[in-house]
């Protein structure tokens, strides 16, 4: 079982289909709980009232959907390497628990906070939603770190503590944590730039280079950390993945510059690109192992069948969900889904309100297929439009 | 010291199963359904330009959107929890039965963001633009209902996969979706789900009605959603039947829990109600031979009974599963009679019934589907026990080494205790926000014209 070989193209298809699910959690689910990290350190209602109102037009109409890479990234896990599923979820039972509970409390208190009228349970809701925006990121960065050291033994006998409090999987907790809040102020400032809300612009990107340059420390320590906990893993990070570790650096400290530059030109892509290599880089110093050195690719693999079957959903959520989610973001992006719950938020968003009526330069382009779809769609609207007028004018 | 630990978990462990699982339920159904309701208003609010439909609907999808919210996050939980409490059901069958449920979570993706578009979409996007994008969830609903109900069906019928030393070495992607149990299982649920609901959000304007705002509003939120779910009433009591028949010819331990059947013998008498005790059916009523004539078509035809296995493989708790039998079924009848009370008055009076009598019982028939739907599975889940994965994999087998299993319980319960209270009382307090905001529908036959709300949406009108 420990000898390590080359594993089928399915499983690594499989594989590689798993980290891009994890990378896109943390690109979107992360920039979401990195919002609720900011939401919790605003300062008091009056003083963090503006910066809560922007977190809030951001996150509300994507969170739901970023959500769900997770659980693409279960099913992912637990039909192509069972046994591997099954192993980490009894030895990290304790993590994976509380990060599920951190899961449901973000969820319920971000559902309801815009139900909430009174300030009492507005504010309940609202500390519900930030502190488990800490709980779920730092967990699951524990378990993490817990495959990545290799604490996990294959089948596995019980729960164990030790496995994911290791000096390395803490560490790796406080890294994802910081991650989450320098990818979520990023895209705030993107966000802040793009309303025109021109305070808020230089208030997230202090965050984001406190939060980016705290990552920075964290990941360096890590790194340090894993030379002793997992020699395999560190040999690969600083030989064959060296350059997308690099990639990951140079990609964050370019972030940072263009903060400090106040540019909004490929801030997301390299905020988003620092992040995406590390995963990339973890994925690639593991290989061919799923946890180093004790279980390989090939020997947790699902029979083919099953993975060609996986392959298969990876392609349909490539056909079905890809294209929404770009519609979702670039709707978002051109402000067609700001928020509009009760009327009092409704009264007070336009108090505050100095949005650009027409879309600026700062968002991703649409690409050409949406563009035809909403053609389509206004024709099919006007004709509609049309014979209805008709029909009551006759 | 293992087997120590199991006992330990047990039954902490299927506790907590199954009361997220029968809290989850409850809210996919209406992830599944109230789609295709809120559209139905929303369809013809635009195609007739009614303005208080338009509002219905544009209420409904708040309403839907916090009730998806839960669910997804209370789904996601689900997913967690079959590794966190199964860990062997997934280590050694997650290569066949997680298939459907990775096709779940394309179409549980889909509705996640169209969800979010069709609700903040209001205002925003062109109104018919706006109405396509609601279309989307009510495919990706039933097809993501297919795909989870399609994975329950292969617990119940397991196939598609060939096991060798504890291990799946090859598996028939479509032999475990199309399992024998599917074809039953996935139309049953889906209808319930719209059961469901239809009939609880009936269930809200019955009352409104019943305290005498008996206005447009309140009729045409209380027809949409009435006539969905009555429409699938009666086919939801001719299919249940050919569910019991099916289920009498896989899964033979199952139906004798439900019927009672103690012993295997012909000429079967059919229990509504009772307990069995000490090998006597008590306080039941009993129609004798009907069971087997139900069964086969003849007193004379052979019911298999629960003495046919060993007492370790046989249903546990035969009570709780043939009275949860007996409630969906008395409950399934009455909704059946309730919704074709209604469907005669729309069909051959041409109006809406509204007298006192049929409203209150309208009022409650939310809770009865919801009632019947829990029983429903309570029969499918505590029946196919003590096997997680039917002839393959017993449950004291599946579950955890892990010794967490009491404290994650312990969280759970007041956890989902206090989710439901909020999930009944934010929408309430929608409710009232709305009539405060509205005064005009807490009166009497208020003018049916464009609420204020409304007026002040150009592109509505």
């Amino acid at each position: 079982m420990t000898a390590a070989g080359t594993p089928s193209w399915e499983a690594i298809t499989v594989g590689i289909a798993l980290v891009a699910a994890m990378a896109a959690y943390a690109l979107f689910a992360g920039a979401d709980f990195g919002g609720g990290i900011w939401d919790l350190l605003a300062g008091s209602s009056s003083r963090g009232r503006r910066a809560r109102d922007a977190i809030d037009a951001s996150v509300t109409p994507v969170w739901e959907g970023n959500q769900v890479w997770i659980v693409l990234g279960l099913v992912l896990l637990w039909t192509g390497f069972p046994g591997a599923f099954a192993a980490i979820s009894v030895t990290l039972f304790a993590p994976l628990a509380v990060s599920a509970l951190g899961i449901v409390l973000r969820g319920v208190g971000f559902a309801f906070r815009h139900e909430a009228v009174r300030p009492a349970s507005k504010r309940l809701t609202g500390v519900l939603f930030a502190a488990s925006s800490l709980l779920a990121p730092f967990f699951l960065g524990t378990a993490v770190g817990a495959v990545t050291t290799g604490r996990i033994p294959v089948p596995s006998p019980g729960i164990s503590t030790a496995a994911w409090t290791t000096p390395t999987a803490l560490v790796t907790g406080g890294m994802f944590v910081a991650a989450c809040a320098f990818i979520g102020a990023v895209y705030l400032v993107g966000d802040a730039s793009r309303r025109g809300h021109d305070d808020l612009v230089p208030y997230f990107g202090h965050r984001a280079i406190i939060s980016g340059a705290a990552t920075g420390v964290l990941a360096a320590v890590d790194l340090a950390l894993l030379h002793g906990s997992a020699p395999y893993v560190f040999g690969r990070l600083t030989g064959v993945a060296l350059p997308l570790v690099i990639i990951s650096a140079l990609a964050g400290a370019a972030a940072v510059t263009l903060i400090l530059l106040r540019r909004q030109w490929l801030l997301r892509i390299c905020g988003a690109l620092s992040v995406a290599a590390v995963l990339a880089a973890w994925g690639l110093a593991q290989y061919p192992y799923l946890f180093p050195t004790s279980l390989s690719v090939a020997s947790a693999a699902a029979p083919s069948t099953s993975l060609i079957a996986e392959i298969a959903v990876i392609g349909l959520a490539a056909v079905l969900v890809v294209p929404s989610f770009a519609f979702l973001y670039w709707l978002q992006q051109h402000g067609r889904l700001e928020h509009d719950s009760a009327s009092v938020q409704l009264r007070r968003a336009a108090r505050v309100q100095d949005r650009p009526a027409e879309p600026t330069a700062t968002g991703p382009r649409p690409s050409g297929l949406l563009n035809a779809v909403i053609v389509v769609m206004a024709v099919v609207e006007t004709v509609r439009g049309r014979r209805r007028r008709r029909g009551s004018a006759g | 010291m293992t087997g120590h630990v199991l006992a330990v978990s047990l039954i902490p462990a299927r506790s907590q199963m199954g009361a997220t699982l029968g809290f989850h339920i409850i809210f996919a159904c209406f992830g599944i359904a109230m789609p295709a309701v809120v559209l139905l208003a929303h369809w013809r609010g635009l195609r007739h330009g009614d303005a208080v439909s338009l509002l219905l609907a544009r209420r409904w999808s708040k309403v839907m959107a916090v009730l998806f919210a839960v669910g997804a996050v209370s789904g996601t939980v689900l997913s967690y929890e079959l590794g966190l409490l199964w860990p062997k059901l997934m280590g050694i069958y997650g290569p066949a039965f997680g298939i459907p449920f990775s096709a779940e979570a394309v179409w549980f993706f889909v509705e996640a963001i169209f969800t979010a578009i069709y609700l903040y979409g209001w205002r925003r996007l062109p109104a018919w633009l706006h109405w396509w994008t609601g279309v989307p969830l009510v495919i990706s609903g039933i097809l993501g209902a297919f795909s989870v109900v399609a994975a329950n069906s292969w617990m119940n019928q397991p196939s598609g996969f060939t096991l060798a030393a504890g291990r799946i070495t090859h598996v028939r992607p479509w032999a475990v979706i199309f399992n024998a149990a599917t074809p039953y299982e996935v139309p049953h649920m889906i209808l319930a789900a719209y059961m469901v609901t239809g009939f609880t959000i009936a269930g809200v304007y019955a009352v409104g009605l019943l305290r005498g705002r008996r206005d447009r509003y309140h009729r045409l939120g209380f027809s949409y959603a009435f006539a969905t779910a009555a429409v699938c009433a009666p086919v939801q009591v001719v299919f249940g039947d050919f569910v019991a028949r099916a289920v009498e010819k896989q899964q033979p331990q199952k139906f004798a829990a439900m019927e009672l059947v103690a012993r295997t013998h012909s000429g079967v008498t059919e229990w509504i109600g009772g307990i069995f005790w000490d090998g006597k059916v008590y306080f039941g009523i009993g129609i004798p031979d009907f069971d087997s004539l139900l069964v086969g078509y003849s007193p004379h035809q052979k019911v298999i009974g629960w003495d046919a296995v060993p007492a370790s493989l046989r249903a546990p708790l035969p009570d709780l599963v043939h009275l949860s039998f007996d409630l969906m079924v008395g409950l399934g009848m009455l909704l059946l009679l309730l919704s074709a009370w209604q469907g005669w008055f729309a069909l051959f009076r041409r109006r809406l019934l509204v007298t006192r009598w049929f409203l209150i019982p309208a009022a409650v028939s939310g809770l009865a589907a919801i009632a019947a739907m829990e029983a429903g599975w309570i029969v499918t889940e505590v029946g196919r026990q003590p096997w997680v994965v039917y002839g393959y994999l017993l449950t004291k087998d599946a579950v955890t080494p892990a010794a967490g299993v009491p404290v994650t319980l312990a969280v759970v319960l007041p956890l989902y205790a206090v989710l439901t209270a909020v999930v009944i009382g934010v929408p309430w307090m929608m409710g009232r926000r709305w009539r405060r905001e509205n005064p005009a529908h807490d009166g009497q036959d208020a003018a049916p014209g464009p609420p204020p709300e409304m007026a002040e949406t150009p592109e509505l009108r």
